[in-house]
């Protein structure tokens, strides 16, 4: 029952996120693409450096069960399957979470997206044999990886001998550095067309 | 009315963080799968089923990692269905909080009709398109933009920045073609 409530508050939290940083709305993931505005970018880059340096730190202070952590498998079907997703990301506007979201608070396009993506998820319940047959599935970087060795976890790293809590706290450092680095665009809407459209 | 990206970007990552710390960390897209599985298993019973060890289905991908996915098909009730429905609840309270979405943008957002026209059915059928595209994507991937993205990076995963690298090699290039006019 307990594990039910956190869903509830967890998961209600995210989506009332997901919905005032603009990611409801096609918009914002669409410019960010194209690169004509990029405050969704900067949202997640700081959102995940924010997490990373309070996850970490938080192991290190031992309030952070690092059980809690579940790094997933890295084989080439992880960059394949991402491009796919990035290709309908592009077209649409919306991602897994954020089409479902979209759906929740009215977008009728969301519908479809849903649909289609009920219809995806059935194709690769369909094909998943003949998808492994490829050998696109088989582990690189010893599978779970991570990118450097995290205390109290048996995750496979690729740079072994660094102290992974610490690099995940630089890395965090990192994103977060980004986000206040990138501008609010690098292209300027309409230019291409020479249209005398202001950007935002 | 759209957050600033220093409190939006604060507060989604106290959302992934607040996840790790409790649960585990954020997916979404496996759920599809698990919808998916709920639906076939009211069509035809046989789909799941529940033995010695646990749960296991007809279809090899329902009944890996030892029915893991079969076991939350027939318990919808599990942590991770839950979130991905508490999710949509909280866009809706929140949308419907600051006045929802109104009129024309309910069938289309702007950016699209700028770009390709009014049709209803031509935005329908893309994003239907899209939606088989991104989600037999994610579970290819094993993971979405929740997931792969930002749980994984946050984490250091490895396939996380793989995943990251296709999304983006793909999308910035797509919609830099696409989405030539943009006002707002």
């Amino acid at each position: 029952m307990t594990t039910i409530i956190l869903a509830i508050v967890i998961g209600g939290a995210f989506g009332l996120v997901l919905d005032r940083i603009g990611a409801t709305n096609p918009k914002y993931a669409l410019k960010m693409l194209a690169l004509t505005n990029l405050h969704l970018m900067k949202t997640i880059l700081l959102a995940i450096g924010v997490a990373a340096v309070a996850m970490f730190a938080g192991q290190m202070a031992g309030l952070i069960d690092v059980g809690h952590m579940s790094v997933k498998s890295a084989y080439l079907g992880v960059f394949i399957g991402g491009l796919m997703l990035g290709v309908g990301w592009a077209v649409t506007g919306y991602c897994p979470g954020t089409g479902l979201s979209a759906a929740a608070t009215g977008r009728k396009d969301a519908l479809f997206f849903i649909a289609g993506g009920l219809l995806g998820a059935a194709a690769y319940m369909v094909s998943y044999s003949w998808v492994k047959s490829t050998g696109i599935l088989a582990d690189m970087f010893g599978g779970k990886a991570t990118v450097a060795a995290v205390p109290g976890a048996d995750y496979p790293a690729l740079f072994a001998g660094l102290p992974g809590d610490i690099v995940g706290i630089v890395l965090g450092l990192g994103f977060i550095a980004i986000a206040f680095a990138l501008p609010n665009k690098f292209v300027s809407s309409g230019s291409m067309h020479g249209t005398a459209v202001p950007a935002e | 009315m759209t957050l600033s990206w220093k409190t939006g970007g604060i507060l989604l990552g106290l959302v992934f963080l607040a996840a790790v710390l409790l649960v585990k960390p954020i997916g979404v897209s496996t759920q599809f799968v698990i919808a998916d599985g709920i639906i076939a298993d009211v069509i035809n019973p046989d789909f799941i089923t529940e033995t010695e060890e646990g749960y296991t289905s007809t279809n090899a991908y329902m009944a890996k990692s030892g029915g893991k996915y079969a076991k939350n098909a027939s318990n919808p009730l599990n942590y991770s269905f839950v979130f991905v429905l508490a999710m949509m609840a909280g866009a809706a309270i929140s949308s419907f909080l600051r006045g929802g979405v109104k009129g024309g943008e309910k069938t289309m957002p702007n950016i699209w009709r700028e770009n390709f026209g009014d049709s209803a059915l031509k935005r329908f059928a893309v994003s239907f398109a899209g939606g088989f595209i991104i989600v037999f994507g994610a579970r290819l991937a094993g993971g979405c933009s929740s997931g792969h993205m930002m749980s994984g990076m946050m984490q250091t995963s490895i396939s996380g920045y793989m995943f990251t690298l296709g999304a983006f090699g793909a999308g910035i290039p797509i919609a830099m073609m696409l989405y030539k006019k943009s006002e707002g």
